[in-house]
């Protein structure tokens, strides 16, 4: 099935043009590492490129270091953990009633949600709804306000939709209950579907940041979006404000490995994750 | 409307008898939706109920209810003065940038992968530039401002080594908008590709040899083929992000602009988010997100009606 044999001056010039878009999406992931374990008397020399000098693990045990780092960390980790298995269960049993062909007021429903997605409250409305029920400074905040996103519902819902009516009817006669026919028939067949969504919700705990800004104060309670934050304004601030000339406010390499710090979670998890996501982009392309 | 097997109709029947309310039959799936149910109405519905304070002197003490009504006050006073009427320019100049430089790029760039034809090296081409979509922005703000920095930046080594005077790019508001529309097309292309890349698998592989049978080269072959394929999803993608045009970048913006560039990268989100909780100004900037608000919602709408007009299916 192969249309074309004759590798032509084209195939060059693209396999060209894509591995430089590549490169350029990882050197400067690669720069980063690189300066993270460099010394600072290279640093301000500018003499890193991709490969460290004066190579020590000194900002990463500076960064490890902070107090802060682990009770940031460990948030996070809270957060990610705890708002993904509240956003799936109850964006599961929500995606499951509205797949039912019988229940009767699944379309009314269906516009309760997707109405929230053409039309939003704003900021400030949202913030003083967190407020009064006296969630600031809660990790619950972070959690709470972006547990259900409809779209997700949507896609989950689709996916039910998608199956064959037949598989439950069995089930049915037999008497089974709703609850037994989403845990035993739903869920198994549903699996990579339901992964790739609590992946989508994992992620965006873990890189949410401006909630967290916004409801917490408490540094016991802050994030390490936030943490990281902090520290990059740090050396943001000394940069503009002194021309450059005084950026030791935070040293280049601790940002470095407070960033590097932060992202190695994701590079993790990401080559296991990554053929899910791109199913779940699918699913969205296909029925969205 | 709805066919349910025969059996199961008959034993709903005989159910129906001594189960005469619909909600007494339905209660457990009422039961699974009532969560997030509850969710949406407290973080959504109240919100959007709690817009009425752009038309009232909010003040603690009193509540949304009892507060008193100031009516249009806020919205005349957002555009008696620059600011708000720069912050919206600002919001749909950055929108467009992005959308010129951002819109095609996926485009073309899911139109060479679909070329590529040596399997490995395209995975990997994929792996890697799906990557920065899950990297938050904080991170990518500190990458970019790393990188950029007058006194270390790599970009800036590279300029003197050309012979130039290093450049100030973050405090610079001439190139400010062009940094956040290149970090934004380094986090979001490769992602954004998947769904061209989706949409061209369903293209008939017949069409291409009998394209290649007739001579027609890989351009020509890309121009007849593989754009119309695309057709569809290229237009609903465009009226979405038309739909989005007021969402210029909150997260991004709020990590990289400093003091020295508002005027060019102050967005009504910023503005909301500065504003509104650093000065504590509530009824002004719900004024603020409301004008957003509305202006989104009938510009999704729109989008919406004109992708089932073009014969397409709606956004949503």
């Amino acid at each position: 099935m192969k249309r074309n044999r004759r590798v032509s001056l084209f195939s060059y010039v693209n396999i060209i043009v894509l591995s430089l878009l590549s490169l350029s999406t990882v050197l400067p992931l690669l720069h980063i590492v690189a300066k993270s374990l460099s010394s600072e008397t290279y640093l301000l020399a500018k003499e890193i490129w991709l490969w460290p000098k004066g190579f020590n693990f000194a900002s990463y045990e500076y960064v490890l270091s902070y107090k802060q780092f682990y009770i940031s960390f460990w948030n996070s980790l809270i957060i990610t953990v705890v708002g993904t298995v509240i956003s799936m269960a109850v964006t599961i049993l929500a995606a499951f009633s509205l797949s039912r062909k019988n229940f009767p007021t699944k379309r009314a429903f269906m516009l309760f949600f997707i109405i929230t997605m053409f039309f939003s409250g704003g900021l400030i409305p949202t913030y003083l709804v967190v407020k009064q029920l006296e969630l600031l400074n809660t990790l619950w905040s972070v959690m709470l306000p972006m547990a259900l996103a409809p779209f997700n519902l949507i896609l989950i819902r689709n996916y039910f939709l998608s199956l064959p009516e037949a598989l439950e009817e069995s089930a049915v006669m037999d008497g089974a209950s709703n609850l037994r026919v989403l845990v035993s028939i739903y869920l198994p067949l549903s699996l990579p579907t339901i992964a790739t969504i609590g992946m989508f919700y994992a992620v965006g705990y873990w890189n949410s940041f401006f909630q967290a800004m916004m409801y917490i104060t408490d540094r016991d309670l802050m994030p390490l979006q936030v943490f990281l934050m902090q520290i990059v304004s740090n050396s943001k601030t000394g940069d503009m404000t002194t021309g450059g000339v005084l950026s030791e406010l935070t040293p280049e390499s601790t940002t470095a490995a407070a960033i590097i710090c932060v992202v190695f979670p994701i590079l993790c998890v990401y080559p296991f994750i990554q053929k899910y996501f791109v199913k779940g982009v699918m699913l969205g392309a296909v029925k969205g | 409307m709805m066919k349910t097997n025969s059996s199961v109709v008959t034993r709903e029947v005989k159910l129906t008898k001594w189960r005469s309310s619909k909600l007494l039959k339905y209660w457990d799936l009422y039961l699974m939706l009532l969560p997030a149910v509850i969710l949406i109405l407290l973080f959504k519905y109240v919100p959007m109920y709690g817009v009425i304070i752009a038309f009232k002197d909010y003040n603690f003490m009193a509540g949304v209810w009892r507060s008193d009504w100031v009516g249009l006050q806020y919205f005349r006073e957002l555009f008696t003065f620059d600011e708000f009427p720069r912050v919206v320019r600002n919001t749909v100049i950055i929108s467009l940038m992005k959308l010129l430089v951002g819109f095609p790029i996926p485009i073309i760039l899911a139109l060479l992968l679909n070329e590529l034809k040596l399997v490995k090296l395209k995975r990997m081409v994929q792996t890697i530039t799906y990557l920065p979509h899950f990297i938050s922005w904080v991170i990518i703000g500190g990458l970019a401002i790393d990188m950029l920095s007058p006194s270390s930046g790599i970009i800036n080594r590279i300029i003197e080594m050309l012979g130039f005077q290093p450049i100030f790019f973050m405090s610079d508001e001439g190139l400010f908008r062009w940094i956040l529309v290149g970090s934004d097309v380094w986090k979001e292309a490769g992602w954004g590709a998947i769904i061209y890349l989706a949409a061209l698998l369903g293209i008939n592989e017949e069409l291409y040899q009998a394209a290649t049978v007739d001579g027609a080269n890989r351009f020509r072959q890309i121009w007849h083929i593989s754009l119309p394929g695309l057709k569809s999803t290229i237009i609903i993608i465009l009226l979405l992000r038309i739909g989005y045009i007021l969402d210029a970048g909150f997260e991004q913006v709020l990590v990289m602009y400093n003091p020295t560039v508002y005027d060019v990268a102050d967005i009504i989100d910023t503005y909301v988010f500065r504003v509104g909780l650093g000065s504590m100004q509530f009824g002004l900037t719900t004024a603020a997100g409301l004008f957003k608000s509305v202006i989104g919602c009938v510009l999704l709408i729109l989008a919406n009606v004109f992708a089932r007009k073009m014969g397409e299916e709606g956004i949503f």
